[in-house]
């Protein structure tokens, strides 16, 4: 069975750390189970089958792996959540909906390793006993579902999936399901309901924990593509080995996806918190674009927020407490958070001075607006709000006071919808006004500030006086 | 705090320790101390998606010690210190804890409200003074209580389709919808007819029914009811008068044995709309379509308003005085035997307990009431359309209501039965008698609010009041007593049904003893078996357990399926 063969790209950085990326762009790689097997695919998950499923979670919790996903929320932790006492089924989704803007690193495992994440999958369900597994991916990966259902063909044919894996009595059956095109269905009670057949409407949590109660209200493990493939990794290690790579509580490597002004944008599979900021920029991606200065990053995916090429960060407490610049920035979970924004999913905006904010905002303003599900009051109503007064702001027809309507509209959204797109689409808007906030006013017109009325509010306050 | 039951909690609701049974939701909690949470999309009856986000409210817990740290000392209340988290939470949908703290009114709950008052109006169009909703509005209600008074809205609004046909009884107006979801719930969850839904996305979703379908069950008309805005109008009502120029009357509804409890609308003697009324143990918060628009007939042209007297085979109009004592002439030359009463199960237990005072003054053999079954539909209707069965059973003693139909009809056939009195029924219609079979009496009386095939024919005709009319007391098919409330006045000379027997039993040379309704009441309550203690104002809005008749109201069973499962508080 020929698998498709990818043209080689570009060698590694010397700074990167490949190992979810090992294969990516390799010369004489294809996605073929043969070509996966020869250099020692299905073996971890042999080893998996013949260890305890406890052990095999307590690596994983060893490894200190973190979700790749966006939160960053412990994965081996998030795997002890399904309930002890439970009787109904376990599922495990692999959440492959990448959508977040400034994000392109699952795609690529999707297209040319795809038995990599099948057997990190197949590791995954053994150890939380789910014989069930679905394979998420969004509507725009036409291509990428293809290669999987091919590669989960192979899998069964070799007795990777199916029945009784390996002679060890494991069932497993991995469904691709294709998702319709919208961001929320990343969101995993959006994606469980568009996976039970349903407008993909986020869940109340609580109840609705997927752990406790997911899919079809079973107990439900959601992870992220590079998550699962780390499990492979982890096992292959052990979980302490693992560890060692990244940093502390930092553990690891992820692939970073850089775009914007940058000379040589793409993706880049580094240590976490072992590359710094100015690295990736300079180093990894060519530096800027030859006679501009960085203006603003956004680190983690278009929902993170911005941060301003001049700020000053100061990161750690008390005695260990420093101050960095943007350059300074190492790329791990606590420190962007620290700086006041997200390691997200990986998604690293460069944007030069070339770029209007106020541009960049309504660009992102415009994105979430669209993709808001309209579910809930304050992400639906607000998030058009937003897009509608940046429209007005590019286009010159905001007034100064515009900017305030602008971040207190975000400020009503933020903390007080059903599922983090609240955050998603206010964060972006928070953060510009904070650090932008000199430049959106000068783009905004004073003379416009009485002239510009709600036409239907004037209508309807000039009826009722009548 | 040690006293404290396993199953009931303490909570601090606004600064006071209340105590409540574990599961139980914040937003009920915090009604039942009386600090009403706003909400739009929350509805005890239906699922909480929690879409809403209009009861936010502050929660904190006690603080989670380190370990190794000293663990918090409680108070002098003996509850502990609680840390109030940044982040709101829904009322709705959240449960109480132990040692939880609830915050209604503080700046936070407040702040979060202002935000989401203003998000609902940003795209809702202002036509208030064109809306059917005014009046009974929560977005003008909450505008009021937590609204900013001002918009910083300055865009266009979006557009959406207006005036949309979603069935043959129900509108929509997409602009004016705040996708609360009830409708879709209600529609899902309780009448199992899942064609309403949203289509497309964010600010732009709208309200739609499913392409081909409509929304034309018979409970369509409850999402009317349970829609917070005038998205969702009732075409039998919208337009057609202002909700708070109109007099609320509780009182039951008589289409079937279920006896949904309803509100009657009217004004200036003319009823405008009913609407369900909440009644836990009878029809929940819902009342069919069918049973709900049956109300157009009692202020039409086919009510009789004044007595009437057959002369030379025509009738003419008389006067009450005249009417009866042509009866009562008529009556006494007959004998007992000679005469049938027929009632009817429509009948309140007073009119009933009232027949049965006639029927022994008359010293008459033959008493019955007409049947009227059907089949149930498996929610609310009863295959029984009579309201009162049970009270005519219990009041007239009838061990099987219509049986002895058959044998009233082949004595009139034999000459042996010469008179037939018939009471609030339409004998050839509905009680199987044909016109050449009650061409064979000698007297006929009918009274009843409209003229019909029966009143054609019978010799005296009484105009008595139809159910919005008159007060009383009926039984339904589970044995519940309920009260039937007088909404508005009958038309011309029509008089209620009580009011008739009593005149007539009068002028037969009886005496009832009654001068009201209640009064009547005392006299079942002292005569019938199953009323034996039983008090008039004991009754109340929503009725009491009369007797087991071991039937039971389908949609309630399921309802207590739903709330046994945790699914909806009921």
């Amino acid at each position: 069975m020929g698998g498709i063969t990818y043209q080689s790209g570009r060698a590694p950085h010397a700074k990167e750390h490949r190992v979810i990326f090992r294969n990516i762009d390799r010369a004489g790689w294809d996605t073929s189970i043969d070509t996966y097997r020869k250099e020692g695919g299905y073996e971890q998950l042999k080893k998996a089958l013949g260890m305890e499923r406890a052990a095999i979670i307590e690596e994983v919790k060893k490894s200190g792996l973190r979700g790749r996903g966006g939160a960053g929320f412990p994965c081996g932790v998030k795997w002890t959540f399904i309930p002890p006492n439970n009787t109904k089924p376990v599922y495990l989704i692999c959440n492959g909906d990448e959508s977040e803007p400034g994000t392109f690193k699952d795609r690529y495992i999707l297209h040319q390793d795809p038995h990599q994440l099948i057997e990190g999958m197949a590791i995954a369900c053994f150890a939380v006993g789910a014989n069930l597994a679905y394979l998420y991916l969004r509507e725009e990966f036409p291509e990428a579902a293809r290669i999987v259902e091919k590669a989960i063909a192979e899998a069964h044919a070799n007795g990777f999936l199916g029945k009784n894996i390996q002679g060890s009595g494991f069932d497993l059956e991995i469904y691709v399901h294709r998702g319709a095109g919208a961001y929320i269905c990343g969101e995993e009670t959006g994606l469980i309901e568009s996976l039970e057949g349903k407008r993909p409407y986020p869940r109340i949590k609580p109840p609705f924990f997927p752990a406790a109660m997911g899919l079809y209200l079973c107990p439900t493990i959601v992870n992220n593509v590079e998550t699962l493939c780390h499990v492979k990794h982890i096992i292959e290690m052990g979980g302490d080995e693992y560890a060692k790579t990244g940093t502390k509580n930092n553990t690891g490597t992820r692939i970073l996806c850089v775009s914007g002004d940058v000379q040589k944008p793409g993706y880049f599979e580094v240590e976490v918190g072992k590359v710094t900021m100015g690295e990736v920029i300079n180093d990894l991606c060519g530096g800027l674009r030859p006679g501009r200065k960085l203006r603003a990053v956004i680190p983690g995916g278009s929902s993170a927020k911005v941060l301003r090429a001049d700020e000053i960060f100061t990161v750690g407490r008390g005695d260990d407490a420093r101050k960095l610049t943007i350059w300074d920035i190492p790329m791990d979970f606590d420190t962007l958070a620290a700086c006041g924004s997200m390691a997200g999913s990986g998604g690293v905006i460069v944007m030069d001075d070339s770029r209007s904010m106020s541009w960049v905002l309504n660009n992102l303003n415009n994105f979430y607006a669209h993709e808001s599900c309209g579910q809930c009051t304050p992400c639906r109503e607000g998030s058009l709000w937003m897009k509608k007064i940046t429209d007005r702001l590019v286009a010159g027809k905001a007034s100064p006071s515009d900017i305030d309507t602008l971040y207190g509209v975000a400020k009503n959204i933020d903390g007080r919808t059903i599922c983090a797109f609240g955050e998603a689409c206010s964060w972006p808007t928070e953060s510009f006004v904070e650090k932008f906030r000199d430049e959106l006013v000068a783009d905004a017109k004073p003379s416009l500030e009485s002239a510009i009325v709600n036409p239907e509010t004037l209508t309807a306050a000039a009826g009722l006086c009548d | 705090m040690s006293e404290v039951k396993p199953d009931l909690v303490d909570v601090q609701i606004d600064g006071v320790w209340h105590r409540f049974p574990k599961g139980t939701r914040l937003i009920e909690a915090c009604r039942q101390v009386g600090a009403e949470v706003p909400h739009y999309c929350y509805h005890p009856k239906l699922t909480s998606p929690g879409n809403c986000r209009m009861c936010l409210v502050e929660t904190g817990m006690p603080p989670r010690s380190a370990p190794g740290a000293e663990s918090p000392q409680p108070d002098e209340s003996g509850h502990l210190p609680i840390v109030w988290m940044p982040r709101p939470v829904i009322a709705c949908a959240n449960t109480v804890a132990p040692n939880m703290g609830v915050r209604t009114t503080s700046p936070l709950a407040e702040e979060c409200r202002k935000g989401v008052m203003e998000f609902l109006l940003a795209n809702h169009p202002l036509d208030c003074p064109i809306c059917d909703q005014v009046g009974e509005c929560t977005l003008q209600e909450y505008s009021v209580e937590h609204g900013k008074g001002e918009s910083r809205f300055r865009e266009q609004k979006v557009k959406k389709p207006k005036n949309v046909a979603v069935g043959p009884r129900v509108r929509l107006d997409d602009e004016r919808c705040i996708m609360c979801s009830r409708c879709i719930r209600f529609t899902d969850e309780i009448a199992d007819d899942p064609v309403l839904g949203f289509t497309d996305r964010g600010s732009h979703t709208v309200l739609t029914v499913y392409p081909g379908r409509e929304l034309a069950n018979n409970y369509s008309l409850n999402t009317v009811d349970i829609c917070p805005v005038g998205a969702l109008t009732s075409n039998d009502f919208r337009f057609q008068m202002r909700v708070w120029f109109m007099r609320e009357t509780d009182t039951i509804d008589v289409n079937c044995a279920t006896g949904a409890n309803i509100t009657v609308f009217s004004r200036q003697n003319k009823i405008y709309r009913i609407v369900p009324r909440r009644n836990n143990d009878v029809n929940s918060d819902w009342m069919p379509d069918s049973h709900r628009l049956n109300f157009h007939w009692i202020d039409s042209e086919a009510r009789l308003t004044e007595p009437m007297v057959k002369e030379h085979g025509r009738h003419r109009a008389a006067t009450w005085s005249e009417a009866l004592a042509k009866t009562a002439e008529k009556l006494a030359s007959l004998s007992g035997s000679e005469i049938a009463v027929i009632a009817s199960a429509r009948m309140t237990n007073e009119e009933l307990f009232l027949v049965r005072h006639l029927v022994r003054q008359l010293g008459a053999t033959q008493i019955d009431i007409v049947p009227r079954m059907g089949e149930g539909d498996g929610y609310l209707i009863s295959a029984d359309r009579n309201p009162n069965t049970n009270g005519a059973r219990l009041v007239l003693g009838l061990a099987r209501p219509g049986d002895g139909l058959d044998r009233v009809r082949s004595e009139i056939e034999q000459g042996r039965i010469k008179a037939v009195l018939c009471f609030q029924e339409n004998l050839v219609e509905d009680g199987g008698f044909s016109p050449e079979l009650l061409g064979k009496l000698d007297f006929l009386l009918a009274s009843y609010p409209l003229a019909h095939s029966t009143t054609g024919l019978a010799d005296v005709v009484l105009p008595g009041a139809c159910w919005a009319e008159k007060s009383g007391t009926m039984v339904n098919v589970t044995g519940r007593l309920q009260r039937l409330n007088k909404a508005v006045d009958g038309p011309g000379e029509t008089r209620e049904p009580w009011e008739i027997l009593r005149d007539l039993i009068a002028s037969l040379g009886g005496d009832s003893g009654v001068t009201s309704v209640a009064e009547i009441f005392r006299q079942i309550a002292a005569e019938v078996t199953e009323f034996k203690g039983l008090a008039w104002g004991q009754i109340g809005d929503l009725g009491l357990p009369l007797i087991e008749t071991g039937e039971t109201i389908p949609a309630l069973e399921r309802e207590k399926q739903r709330k046994a499962a945790g699914l909806i508080v009921g």
